[in-house]
């Protein structure tokens, strides 16, 4: 299929049109979400740390830490991934397959479209913004973080900063971005291949979008194991 | 004109069409009828290139369709226009960006050109005040007009229609099988539609071919229809009580 995408491509005017589109729907429609998230896991993450760090020979600033690590590394890609699984991928087999069920992808077809190219080639290069999307989630889940730390009496805001900027090492945030471009890659294909291949009515579509958020989240996690091993093992 | 010689198509043991040969001629409205399940739709999608047939050849205007490059096959499909049996309307669109999206993906005509060429259409199909109307908000009969125009948009030289009539009541049926048989004439297409609705056959089947088990078992005009004594094709056509009073009539005025 993957090649498919890439074969024969549509004029590029139109092509332009249907990637903003899918930017527009795919990226800045998911925001609102990803920053609900972020910012009360950044939260949960700071108390949970906090609770557990009863010793008074622990610095408070190892909750500052403790957040960062856990949100750049984990929470911001890769839990952002399985609710963009969810939101997106859906999105992209339902859309995709009710085209399928309604006859609109043979219509594409009959008229010389590369139908593949033309639907899912668009959501594949929206999806290259979807780091920036990781990138805010991660500012926002620190900030939650914070809120959490110092509203809530954890940790004063000189120390969760401070624990912020400990031994901090700039290519844990390489590691995450290169890890949420293969969940975008992820995000945009395997939905669309759940979509564009179903079969049957609108029960179907219901379970190609079921079938794909599953398979999408296992893919990821299990993706996210190979890279972490590579990358940081 | 479309040559169909011996075409034999299977999906796994399931042998769908059986070498069927046929000729549908430019200038005509042709009908494929049978039961469903006789093989009609899988008939339409080899001849639209979707299906390729395992044995037997089709001829557009003497290119045989197998012998022909991809983009050779991309230009056939060019001409080609297809009315689905549910419209198959691009729901993101509105009417007038349905009918303009394939002048606006295959042509290098100006934005001013695409729009009158959409508003002629849109005119023949008598749809006049729906340009900016979305799929949802309009009746299936409009549907149909909108799915006819984007068809014709591009001139083409073969026009299929997968039951067209389906899910419209017989007023809006006749008007569609009216419209399709003006359009065909009008521009000279070979037009192919499959159905199974018999006011079709009768009001514009200057050619129908009937099918029945993937076999073409019988060819020829409304008009010799009535008078066939092939048996498979008189219980196809006679099936409802009103048509066995019209047979009845038929056979008693002749004698």
């Amino acid at each position: 299929m993957v090649w498919e995408v890439f074969k024969k491509p549509t004029k590029w005017p139109i092509m332009r049109s249907r990637i903003l589109k899918e930017i527009d729907e795919l990226i800045f429609g998911s925001l609102g979400i990803i920053i609900f998230i972020a910012f009360f896991i950044g939260g949960v993450v700071t108390i949970q740390t906090a609770l557990n760090l009863n010793s008074p020979f622990l610095p408070k600033s190892l909750i500052g830490f403790a957040t960062r690590q856990s949100v750049i590394l984990e929470f911001a890609p890769t839990f952002t991934s399985i609710i963009m699984a969810g939101k997106v991928g859906s999105y992209i087999t339902s859309s995709i397959g009710t085209m399928r069920v309604t006859e609109q992808i043979d219509a594409l077809e009959v008229m010389g479209v590369n139908s593949l190219n033309y639907l899912v080639f668009p959501k594949i290069i929206a999806m290259f913004m979807y780091p920036f999307a990781v990138a805010i989630a991660m500012y926002v889940g620190i900030l939650g973080g914070w809120v959490a730390a110092v509203f809530g009496g954890y940790a004063p805001s000189g120390e969760f900063i401070k624990g912020l900027q400990l031994d901090f090492e700039s290519f844990h945030v390489t590691y995450a971005f290169i890890k949420t471009l293969v969940f975008a890659f992820v995000i945009a294909t395997v939905p669309s291949y759940h979509g564009f291949y179903m079969r049957g009515g609108a029960l179907e579509v219901g379970k190609a979008s079921t079938t794909s958020f599953v398979w999408t989240s296992v893919i990821i996690i299990i993706l996210n194991y190979i890279l972490t091993q590579l990358m940081l093992g | 004109m479309i040559e169909v010689e011996n075409v034999h198509k299977s999906f796994g043991d399931t042998h769908v069409l059986k070498g069927i040969s046929t000729t549908f001629e430019d200038g005509k409205t042709n009908l494929v009828i049978g039961q469903s399940g006789s093989g009609k739709t899988v008939f339409l999608k080899c001849l639209l290139g979707l299906f390729e047939p395992e044995e037997g050849q089709i001829c557009y205007n003497g290119q045989f369709y197998s012998e022909l490059s991809n983009s050779e096959r991309r230009d056939l499909r060019q001409e080609m226009g297809m009315v689905f049996q549910g419209s198959a309307l691009f729901d993101s669109m509105t009417v007038e960006g349905n009918v303009m999206f394939p002048l606006d993906m295959f042509t290098k005509q100006s934005k001013a050109e695409m729009q009158d060429r959409v508003d002629f259409v849109l005119e023949r199909v008598n749809l006049i005040d729906a340009h900016k109307k979305f799929p949802s908000e309009i009746s299936g009969g409009m549907k149909k007009r909108v799915a006819i125009a984007r068809a014709i948009v591009m001139n083409p030289k073969y026009l299929f229609c997968d039951e067209p009539n389906s899910g419209l009541d017989p007023k809006t049926a006749i008007l569609i099988d009216n419209l399709i048989q003006e359009i065909t004439k009008e521009y000279n297409i070979t037009t192919i539609i499959n159905t199974h609705d018999m006011n079709s056959v009768m009001e514009i089947g200057e050619k129908i071919i009937f099918l029945k088990d993937g076999f073409k078992e019988w060819e020829g005009t409304n008009k010799e229809i009535f008078k066939t004594d092939n048996e498979a094709v008189t219980n196809f056509v006679y099936s409802s009580e009103l048509f066995k009073k019209v047979r009845q009539m038929y056979i008693e005025e002749r004698n």
